[in-house]
Order: structure tokens, then sequence, then C-alpha cells
């Protein structure tokens, strides 16, 4: 019975890790898929992180940080679009500024308003998505294995993981069955047949890359207002660099990346629970060793174990009407 | 809905009609006090070379630009046309050069972009097929419509373009150079399905600057020249000499005279080259093929059969994998360094098919592009420097001996125009001398008038006993100069025909890999 806990627990820290890579992936997903660079998700999700934290450390109130968050990271959004649709500037040199410009700005303003070193002040539960107890959770729980499978793995997360679990089936829907998706794609492969299609280039770009703040801003507040309790410091650590690698790991669909989130989570997971575990025939293995798990996952995943991953063929050059 | 004819008209508006449309680029005046009346239910020819201004009227009349003056009236309604979906709706449609598809998409997706009819797809598409298939019935167009694009054809891409513009309404269908990309046979199948659009009662504008198209398949046609229409015929009325005259503005040379070759020894030998891509792919399999001195070989083919690659092996700009290329019977193989230095001291000059991309540097003033691979020479560099007194003087001489206008070395390579930049290119190569000239596309964005001189000094350089190698995507020039022609298909080449025993018909079908031709399987290195 030890074992099944310690594997619903694996599987129950997969899932709460693997949300905001998720949320941030998928936020990749609108604006790489119009043609727009997402490399500036790291930074939209950090200025999300410490929109919502601050909101929230001063309202109380979770939702008016995830307000906050979503509007910080559209603001982001904006930037990048300006620069890169309005402007036709240089997508990666953009996307990084607006690392440098999140990382820089969120210390200094959290310093400045909190005076705290960088952090936001710890966050009362009220102020924090907190769990949400899925109906029948206890009574089901005596089923054999589905019980204890719902109970501790599907139920009792944040409302935020909901969301990134409703938003996978959602996008593939959008992207694949409606007409926002036909044009989002065809907008990433080849700007030119939209244009002539009748349908603003640079309107359907923009529109990608506010859906793609919106989701990054769930993504940052996740991190501050539901996983951890405040903000602090470079607290994405490279997340968003990460959710770039499961989207390309996932070919730029929605539910393929899902699933490459998930793999990145759960390697993740599996790491913090082999600190200090010793691997029978070799030993102890060193810590950071084990650190960078899901680092070394991504690298082999993404040098080729999946097969050639083709980018949307737009992506990252400026619409030029050149008739 | 109905327009109101105007009063004066007695019988039908036009279907489109321009008033006086003007357009500035800049210093640029493309278009000048433009006036055109298309009949409905005509195909309307709209021919002129390059630069004359052909794409910028059909682009104003599309939405892309907006003209600076002037009036356009659809059905005899002026209208001011905004954008593409201005265009789309007033029943405008347009099948541009380069096709306007997303390659990653469906043909019935590539369809529904921007006409989809509802925020939802799954009902829209249902509809979709079942109105596409009716115009596909209607107007003899043969498309898989669950295809992905980039798996068909070109000639097949470019009747999902047709389709596409059909599908969203046009009742006027504007075709942008439409055979440029097209094997002969599928030339006429365009034009079948040209024809059978006007029999429906829609018209069709077709911009070309092949003359026999538009004698084969319009009923009117209208010249334009330096932004203006100079003149309007009726198709029955006017003939080839008259419409080139028209749009050089002087008597055109159509003919080259040309006596037949006396070709002596080999100068390359070919032998069983193949090029193989980073995907695996042979762009050009197993060539085999000579060029003697003295003589014009022509390589026929569709664009993006495997020419380009062959001529960039034989310029030493791309490695090939196996097989034996001989120059001046010194054997090269695939791993013995042949690059374009060293093709150039072998004796190889190259007029590369991508003249901005690859024969001069548009940024560069006339005297440095003109010199370009030659850099080294010692004429040009006595001591560790170049001496640019002399490449300039150098550069004046060979502007004077080839035409290149205007006269100044110092301007830069960008701002003269495509056939005196070609001139330049020409004069940098054969003023060498080679010993075989491997010339790609040598009138590509030329016009008439340097497309003749360009054709003389090629063969005047034949008459030296040099040899050359020529690419061309028309098969008018291919016809014209040389005295013997290959024909490549996928990679291969895969006929041989003397000048004397080839037809466009002939040459047409081995380009579309029909086989059957008894000289498709003309045996390796012939008639050596």
């Amino acid at each position: 019975m030890d074992g099944l806990i310690w594997i619903l627990s694996l599987l129950d820290s997969m899932v709460r890790l693997a949300a905001p890579l998720f949320l941030a992936a998928l936020a990749g997903f609108y604006s790489e898929r119009a043609g727009v660079i997402a490399l500036d998700l790291e930074g939209k999700m950090l200025a999300g992180a410490f929109a919502a934290a601050a909101t929230a450390a001063v309202t109380g109130s979770a939702w008016l940080g995830l307000g906050a968050a979503v509007i910080a990271a559209m603001a982001m959004s904006l930037l990048h679009g300006f620069a890169s649709i309005t402007h036709r500037g240089d997508q990666v040199v953009s996307a990084v500024a607006i690392n440098t410009i999140a990382l820089g700005l969120t210390a200094v303003l959290a310093n400045a308003w909190f005076g705290l070193g960088g952090r936001t002040p710890n966050l009362e539960a009220g102020a924090r998505f907190g769990e949400i107890t899925l109906p029948l959770a206890e009574t089901l729980r005596p089923l054999p294995l589905l019980g204890p499978l719902y109970a501790e793995v599907i139920s009792g997360h944040n409302i935020l993981v909901y969301i990134a679990a409703v938003l996978a089936p959602l996008s593939a829907w959008i992207a694949y069955r409606s007409r926002f998706g036909l044009r989002l794609r065809a907008v990433g492969e080849n700007p030119a047949a939209v244009d002539t299609a009748g349908i603003s280039v640079p309107a359907l770009r923009y529109q990608a890359v506010l859906i793609s703040g919106f989701l990054c801003g769930i993504a940052g507040a996740y991190l501050s207002t539901a996983q951890g309790a405040g903000f602090q410091q470079n607290m994405t650590a490279g997340k968003g660099y990460l959710a770039l690698a499961a989207l390309i790991l996932g070919k730029w669909r929605p539910l393929p990346t899902l699933a490459a989130c998930l793999l990145f989570a759960f390697a993740d997971a599996l790491q913090t629970r082999l600190q200090g575990v010793a691997v029978p025939g070799i030993g102890e293995v060193p810590v950071q060793l084990i650190e960078a798990l899901p680092y070394v996952l991504t690298v082999l995943l993404l040098a080729g174990f999946v097969g050639r991953a083709v980018p949307p063929k737009a992506v990252g050059t400026p619409y030029v009407k050149d008739r | 809905m109905t327009p109101v004819p105007p009063a004066a008209a007695t019988a039908q508006p036009w279907a489109v009609e321009l008033v006086g449309i003007d357009k500035r680029f800049g210093p640029v005046h493309a278009n000048r006090d433009v006036h055109l009346q298309i009949a409905a239910g005509s195909i309307h020819g709209l021919v002129g070379e390059n630069g004359a201004g052909k794409s910028t009227l059909m682009s104003i009349l599309y939405g892309f630009y907006q003209a600076d003056a002037g009036e356009i009236r659809v059905r005899g309604e002026p209208v001011r046309i905004k954008g593409p979906q201005d265009a789309i709706a007033l029943g405008i449609g347009m099948v541009h050069q380069h096709f306007m598809l997303v390659e990653t998409f469906t043909v019935l997706e590539n369809l529904l972009l921007g006409h989809e009819g509802g925020a939802v797809l799954g009902p829209a598409r249902a509809r979709a097929r079942r109105n596409v298939e009716e115009l596909e019935r209607d107007f003899g167009l043969e498309v898989p419509l669950d295809a992905v694009v980039a798996d068909l054809p070109v000639g097949v891409q470019q009747r999902v373009e047709i389709l596409k513009a059909l599908y969203r309404g046009a009742e006027v269908l504007i075709l942008d150079e439409p055979t440029a990309v097209l094997s002969p046979p599928e030339a006429q199948q365009l034009f079948r399905i040209l024809d059978r659009l006007r029999s429906q009662g829609r018209t069709v504008l077709l911009i070309t600057h092949k003359l026999k198209e538009i004698m084969a398949i319009t009923d009117h046609v209208s010249v334009l020249r330096q932004g203006q229409v100079v003149a309007g015929f009726a198709t029955a009325d006017t003939n080839e000499q008259e419409l080139a005259d028209a749009m050089v503005g002087r008597k055109a040379v159509l003919t080259l005279d040309k006596a037949p070759a006396r070709p002596g020894a080999a100068v390359l030998t070919v032998d069983g080259v193949t090029v193989t891509d980073a995907q695996g792919i042979d762009r050009l399999q197993d060539a085999r093929f000579q060029v003697r001195a003295g003589e014009i070989v022509g390589i026929a083919g569709v664009a993006g059969n495997g020419q380009s690659e062959l001529l960039e092996v034989l310029a030493g700009m791309l490695p090939f994998s196996h097989g034996t290329l001989t120059l001046k019977d010194q054997p090269i193989g695939p791993g013995d360094g042949y690059d374009a230095a060293g093709a150039r001291r072998r004796g190889v000059a190259h007029v590369p098919e991508d003249r901005l991309k690859l024969a001069v540097v548009k940024a560069f003033p006339a005297y440095q592009s003109a010199i370009l691979g030659y850099q080294d020479d010692r004429a040009f560099s006595p001591g560790w420097r170049l001496d640019w007194k002399r490449v300039v003087a150098r550069t004046a001489a060979l502007m004077e001996r080839f035409d290149v206008r205007p006269r100044n070395p110092l301007l830069k390579s960008s701002l003269f125009s495509g056939g005196n930049q070609q001139k330049l290119v020409m004069a940098r190569e054969i003023e060498r001398e080679p010993d075989l000239l491997l010339v790609g596309q040598p009138t590509r964005g030329v016009d008439i008038g340097a497309i003749a001189f360009i054709h003389r000094e090629l063969v005047a350089l034949r008459d030296r006993g040099k040899a050359i190698l020529l690419v061309s995507a028309e098969l008018e020039e291919i016809l014209a100069l040389s005295d013997r022609i290959l024909v490549m298909c996928g990679g291969r080449i895969v006929g041989e025909l003397l000048a004397a025993e080839a037809t466009e018909g002939r040459i047409g079908r081995m380009m579309a890999g029909i086989s059957g031709d008894g000289a498709a399987q003309a045996p390796a290195g012939a008639d050596a």
C-alpha cells in the first residue's frame, strides 16, 4: 500500500507542476501558430506572477491578483506585438528584451513597494487559490485503484489546474474546428494567403499575442498565488523556456503539448523524490545530477527522439506586403 | 442591387472599367492615366514588358494598392476598393503568380479561409464541399478536396487558386503570368479551363508576356508601356509582331539569325552526376551528357526539375555525391573540392539564374558588381590592393561594348533595369572568353530589346568556338538558341533532341514526364 501512496503522490505532484507549464506552453501555441516567436513566455509569466502576488497582497483577493496578472502579461504581449507586428522588428530580440525587462522590473518594483529584498509579503490563505475537493471524492475513495486516483490525483487541486485541464481540449477544438483556429494556423504558415483572402494579418496576430499574454498571466498567477504564497525574484526560473520546449516537443499541437508538459512535470516530480534516495546498485546519486533530470530529458527528446518538428513556416518573419 | 447602366451605354456595361488610374511609388511613375475597358464574358490580355506597370495595375484592381488618382467601375458602378475584401465582395478574384495557398492545409481548408460562413467550421465545411463540387463540375476543374496542398503538383495548385476565386464568387478573374510555372500540357489544360469560364459568362484578365498565349486565347489585348496603355486591339486584328512593336515602342526583332553549329571537341563531359539533398532525395539523378566547343546545349524543363541543381554543380556551387565531371580532359570527382573559384580557373563562366541573389550585389556600384568573381585578377590588383581606377575604366569599356545603360560605372547596381543588370553580368562573364559558359534564365525580367541583344551575344560566343550550356524556363528561348536540347523531368535527363527535330509539342510532352516519345531514351553521352 505504501507503494501505491508513493505513486499517487508522485502523480499528484506531476499534475501540480504540469499546470503552469502547460498554461505557458499553450500561450506559446497561440503566439507561434500565428507566426510570432514566443520566446517571451518567461518574461510574461514572471510579470504575471509579480502582478498577481502584489495585488493579492494588497487587496487580499486571489481573483483580483489573477486579473492583475492577466493585464500585466497582456501588456507585455502588446509590447512584443508592437515591436514585431507593427514595426516588424526582430522577434527574438524583442522577446529577449521583454524577458530582461520583466526580470529587472519585477525585482525593482517588489523592493520599492514592499521593501522585502525583491519578494512580496507572504500571502494569507484567503489571498491564494486554495484546493478544491471535487464532489464525491471521499465517497469514492474506497473503490479499488480508481477511488484513490480520483481522490488524490484528480481532486484536491486549485481552480487554475482545472482551468488548464479544460483549456487543453478547448484549444484543440479552437485550432481545428473553428474559424479563428483556421485563420490562426493560416497566418502562421502563409500570411500572404490570409491577406489576399481579405483578412487583416496584423489584427489576427495581435489577437493571438493577446491570448498568449492572457494565458501567461494565469500561469504566472499560478506560480505566486496558487503553488507558492508570494512572489520571489526570478521565480519562473526557466519555466517559460521549458514550456517552449514542450510546445516544440508537442509539434505545436495542444494535446501532444499537454503530454509533453506532463512528461516534464513527471520528471520534475520524480527528481524531488529521488534526492537522497539510494538507487540499488549505484548508491546515492548526487543531488545536482538528479535535479538536472528534467533538463537532460528535454535535451534528449528535442535532439530527435520524437522525429522532426516542423515549426509554422512564417514564425519569426514579419509580414511585409510585397507585390 | 442590379447596377444601373450609365445613360450613354446602350449595351451591357463593361465588366470592369479603369478610368484615368494613376499611381506613383516615390520617383517611379508606375501607372500613368490608364484607361482600360474589359468586356463581360471575354478574355482580355494585358501585355507589357517587366516594369511596364501590369502588376501594379492589377494590384490596384484587387485592392492591394490604392490609386493616387482615377476611378474603378465594376459593372458600370463606380467603386472604391480599399482592400482584397472589397475586391472579393465585388466579385473580383485574383490568381497570383506565387500562389497564395497555405501548403499545410487541405484544398478544402484553403477554400474556406476567409469565407468560412460561420464561427464553427463543421457545418460550413459540409456546405462548402457541396458548393465546391458543383463548381468543379461546372468548370471542369478537377481537384482532390481532401489532399494536402503541398503534395499536389503545381498545375493542380493553380487550379485550387482558380477554384478558390470562383468559390469566393469571382465574376472577374485576374491571372498573373499563370503559365510561368506550368509545363506546356498543363498550360493547355489551363486554357481549356479559361475557355470554359468564358463560355459560362465569366470575365478573365490575363497578364502575360508570352505573345503566343495572347494570340491563342484572348479576345482583346491591351499593351502597357512605361505605365501607360499604348495600344489596344481585338486579338483577331493583330499579330505577335505588332504587339511586340507596341510593347517596346519601336520595331522589335523577334527572330534570331543563326548559322548551323560546327561543334568541336568535348569541353564538358558529365558522367553519372547525382546530387542528393539533406532529406536523401535525389535532386539530380545520374546526369550524363556532353557539351562541345562551338555549340549551345539547351536544358528544357519545368522549373524545379533539377536544372538549377545541374547548373550549380557545374558552377562549383553545389557538391555532388556521385559521378564524374570532365572539364577539358580533366576528371573531377565528388571529393575533389571543385568550387566556384576552381570552376573559373578551369575556364568556366557562370551567369546564374537568380541575378539579384547570385550575380550582382545590389548595394554595390556597377564597377564593383562588374568584377565579382574576378576580383583577384592581377589586372585589377597589381600590388596588394585593388586599383579602382582601372576597374572603373574597364567597366566603362564593358558597358560600351554591351550597351549597358545608363553608361555610368559609379551608379548603384540596383538602379539599373533588369535588362541592363543582366547585360552587365553577361559582359563580365563573356569578356573572359570562357571555354564553357553556363547560363541560367538569361532573359528573365529582361525587356525585348535586351533579349535580342543577349541572344546575339550568346550566338556570337558560340561562333567563336566556345561551349554554352543554357538553362531556361522559356521554351521559345531554348528552341531559338540551342543546337541540341536536353529535357529534364524529376531530376533526370529524360530526352535529347537535335534542334532540327525539336518542336514545342515534343519537348512539352517530355517536360511533363509523358514518355512514349522515341527520343526519351537517349543513350548516355549521345553522339559524342
